[in-house]
């Protein structure tokens, strides 16, 4: 049998590839650069890993997947602060990726915990990691908090929608950095190695384990990615002021496109650049970058009042919000992606059909949907019936999870050149979806500038 | 394929539903009768009601399950119910804050993550609470409810746990948690070396009172030896003891109990039978000003009903005294069903359990098996004579003869 490891993707690959390699394990295609998810070890031919993005890795040690994983600790912790599990063991620290889970504040507000307890009024938390936060509000005894979650960029939302970030930084020196004041350590984000505990008591993990026990580490720190330096704040945005959301990451090449064709000039909106709060140049117009997957979320808690993101996040957060307020103002066109049900080439199934009757038939007796879009998924294996289903989260690199650790992925593709490389199959489309304008219909009305900017916008369609 | 129940649920049957709504009806009965009216509060809570200090402590939040409701964008949290207490404390403020005196029963659902698998994590209690000025004559009022309520039941050898908030907190301040003052009260020895280094003061008045009950007034003047500064505490467990005294109830000063409520406020009770923690309760002063913003003292039980059924065990299981009746038609034609379902409706209005067609059990298990339709047979089911060509009133008459 083969024993099964979790490999990090991302920031901790470059120092995980250097460990394995240098304690002899010879995996190929295991760098940043490989379009590879199963790189194999000449040495150990009974070894089978596979590279996730660190946010899975725990998870899949959790529930039995695999045997062996390295990942930071903050998303061991993230995990089994909201599931306490014995299942998990933390083995050893592999001493890169050093670093802390701060919580903070922003540096342009004086807010301190006993300053927000004393006033009493809800706490607002942002944070890539919403299990530690609640856990922190709870001890904190705050009479009441929102707990905002994230998927990147926290920072981005003090002091202005948000009291508190809990953050992953290097060093408090970096979270100055960020323009953020470092107000209490909630734990660490240092490499691990962990394992499963039925794996260690039932298998021999040794030939793997052993090296990467006996290996000598130095304890390093490494630059973490996706840093956005906060320099300034809205302050006291006026009234009427119309406050915009754009993208970061893969929307923002065709955002700047779209925003030029309108005729609107970006000042510090180029990708790559760290700045959270571009110019726009429009008067009473305000400008914060965050990820498109958060902005449903924040236009209906009135943080932005417009937002460009995708169709597929505004779908995924009304299939989780039936009654939410945000709406799609206006759709941009271009950029158009499909979501997909995709299927490995192995699996005998081409269609939605096909996967319907092989379950009926017994073959198939549970289906694991594995998706970033997770209440797109959720009502597309409910609407289907494809009971009984389990839908598997995934923060990214979801082609790796068919066929080992999930039967059905939910994926977007422009092409389906990426599918066809990691021999995966589509069965259906979901949906297409476009980049589009957003609003919160509750407080459209409240501000006139907001038609303005829409008209402004309008030209680049 | 087989779906099984979700993990620390439990199903009830027949017999374990009977017992159940036996000791419903003991607790209602009983709180009926002294006074009390019933309330019900909402399954779904805010989150917040349970998270300010003097509530819930951070470990039971731990484990109540919280989740966004479907327009729970905000972030804001809702929880199934984790405590009783609570939401009686939120609608008292909400609906009927007027500083009256309010009693109020409940049968409620609460729920909690169990991951040792040896607790449900859906329970149910019945409890009483006693809101307003009373005094410590309404803690005695609860304790002697709560003792009635489960002498009713047969469950005997119960024991009364009194202990006072004022001594917790007390402890509890000068042990620094929870967990260690626990962990000291059970007698844990490393624990109890750790505290000799930091606070030998402490341990020496642990080591005086660790693993001791008593009854008497002779052991409350060895609590107030021991913690001088407490003597109003003192007081009040001298006043409820009094009371329980002269009401015959047995009890025990055991100040370990009434760890883990932060919003208790004076007197602790907790009812146990042979190991097993059948309930508890105590005064709550400052809760309904806090989530209710109601200045209204109060006191209240819950009685646990999952433990009161393992205590009560089968043999006290009341059966029905309903006789059953199995109609059987002689043919489907629509006279003889018309009949049937006139027989039926008549004996089921005088009290009886009336089946046709498909039967719920062996027809020997049925009281009495009557076949027909334009008349009926009966047969005796004591004498085993069979009486034929009987119309609805004689198959009445001919049952009530016997019943």
């Amino acid at each position: 049998m083969k024993l099964k490891l979790a490999l990090p993707k991302g920031w901790l690959q470059h120092c995980t590839s250097d460990l394995l390699t240098r304690i002899g394990f010879g995996l190929n295609d295991y760098h940043e650069k490989s379009r590879s998810y199963r790189p194999v070890s000449e040495k150990f031919p009974d070894l089978f890993a596979k590279v996730f993005h660190e946010k899975d890795i725990a998870i899949q040690l959790a529930i039995g997947n695999y045997d062996l994983g390295i990942c930071g600790l903050d998303w061991v912790n993230e995990l089994l602060s909201k599931y306490p599990s014995d299942a998990v063991l933390k083995i050893r620290n592999l001493g890169y990726g050093r670093g802390n889970i701060y919580v903070a504040a922003s540096k342009f507000s004086n807010v301190t915990i006993d300053a927000l307890k004393a006033v009493g009024d809800t706490v607002r938390i942002t944070t890539e990691y919403p299990h530690l936060a609640e856990v922190y509000a709870l001890k904190q005894r705050f009479k009441r908090f929102k707990v905002l979650p994230v998927l990147g960029a926290a920072e981005v939302y003090l002091p202005e929608n948000a009291d508190l970030a809990i953050i992953a930084e290097t060093s408090e020196d970096e979270l100055y950095e960020r323009g953020l004041v470092p107000l209490e350590v909630i734990g660490i984000t240092d490499a691990f190695l962990i394992a499963n505990r039925d794996s260690m008591e039932k298998l021999d993990l040794n030939v793997v384990l052993g090296p990467l026990q006996r290996a000598e580490i130095a304890m390093t720190s490494l630059t973490r990615p996706s840093k956005k330096a906060v320099t300034s704040t809205w302050g006291t945005v006026a009234p009427g002021t119309v406050r915009l959301a754009l993208p970061d990451g893969h929307q923002q090449k065709h955002t700047i496109s779209f925003l030029e064709r309108a005729g609107i000039k970006m000042n510090g909106y180029r990708q790559g650049e760290p700045d959270c709060r571009p110019e726009i140049g429009i008067d009473g117009v305000a400008v914060k970058v965050i990820r498109p997957q958060d902005m449903p979320l924040q236009v209906a808690n009135d943080n932005f009042d417009l937002a460009i993101t995708g169709r597929d996040w505004l779908l995924d957060h009304l299939y989780r919000f039936p009654s939410s307020p945000v709406e799609q103002l206006l759709d941009l066109g271009s950029g158009k992606i499909r979501v997909l049900a995709v299927v490995h080439n192995d699996v005998p199934v081409d269609s939605l059909a096909d996967l319907k009757e092989t379950m009926k038939s017994g073959k198939l007796a549970k289906i694991r949907v594995a998706s970033e879009y997770i209440n797109i998924a959720d009502k597309y294996a409910r609407d289907n019936h494809l009971a009984p289903y389990r839908i598997v989260p995934t923060w990214g690199a979801s082609e790796s999870f068919l066929p080992e650790d999930a039967d059905l992925l939910i994926e977007n593709a422009e092409t389906g050149a990426t599918l066809a490389k990691n021999n995966l199959k589509i069965i259906d489309t979901l949906m297409e979806s476009t980049p589009c304008v957003i609003g919160n219909k509750n407080t459209i009305a409240s501000k006139d500038k907001i038609a303005q900017v829409l008209d402004i916008l309008k030209r680049g369609l | 394929m087989k779906v099984p129940r979700c993990k620390g649920t439990r199903d009830l049957l027949p017999i374990g539903m009977a017992l159940f709504r036996h000791i419903e009806s003991i607790f209602m009965d009983s709180c009926i009768k002294w006074g009390y009216k019933e309330v019900r509060t909402p399954t779904l809570e805010y989150l917040h009601l349970f998270t300010s200090a003097g509530t819930l402590t951070p470990e039971m939040l731990g484990r109540v399950y919280s989740f966004l409701d479907w327009d729970g964008w905000s972030g804001e949290r809702v929880v199934l119910r984790p405590d009783g207490t609570i939401p009686i404390a939120r609608l008292y403020g909400e609906s009927l804050c007027e500083g009256a005196l309010a009693k109020f029963f409940y049968i409620e659902n609460l729920f909690a993550f169990e991951g040792t698998g040896q607790e449900p994590r859906e329970r149910w209690e019945c409890g009483a609470e006693l809101i307003g000025d009373t005094g410590l004559s309404g803690d005695a009022e609860l304790i002697i409810l709560a003792l009635e309520v489960l002498k009713k039941l047969c469950v005997d050898d119960v024991e009364v746990r009194l202990s006072h908030a004022g001594l917790i907190r007390e402890l509890l301040r000068e042990a620094g948690s929870a967990e260690l003052l626990q962990q000291l009260i059970d007698g844990n020895k490393d624990a109890l070396t750790e505290l000799k280094n930091k606070n030998a003061e402490l341990a020496q008045k642990l080591s005086l009172i660790s693993g001791v009950t008593g009854k008497s007034e002779g052991y409350l003047d060895k609590l107030r030896a021991i913690f001088p500064t407490l003597s109003a505490t003192f007081d009040d467990l001298a006043n409820v003891t009094q009371l329980l005294d002269v009401s015959g109830c047995k009890y025990n000063l055991h100040i370990a109990s009434g760890l883990g409520f932060e919003y208790y406020t004076g007197i602790i009770f907790q009812f146990y039978c042979k190991g097993s923690k059948l309930g508890s309760g105590g005064r709550y002063d400052e809760l309904i000003p806090l989530v209710g913003d109601c200045p209204t003292p109060a006191s209240g039980f819950a009685l646990y009903v999952d433990h009161i059924m393992d205590a009560m065990g089968p043999v006290n299981v009341v059966g029905t005294l309903t006789e059953n009746v199995l109609i059987k038609p002689v043919s489907d034609s629509a006279d003889v069903q018309k009949g049937c379902y006139h027989l039926a409706v008549c004996l089921r209005e005088s009290g009886y359990v009336v089946e046709m067609g498909p039967r719920s059990q062996e027809e020997a298990e049925y009281s009495w098996i009557i076949a027909g339709g334009k008349d009926f047979s009966v047969i005796d089911k004591y004498s085993g004579v069979e009486y034929k060509g009987l119309s609805v009133a004689d198959v009445l008459q001919r049952l009530e003869a016997v019943r």
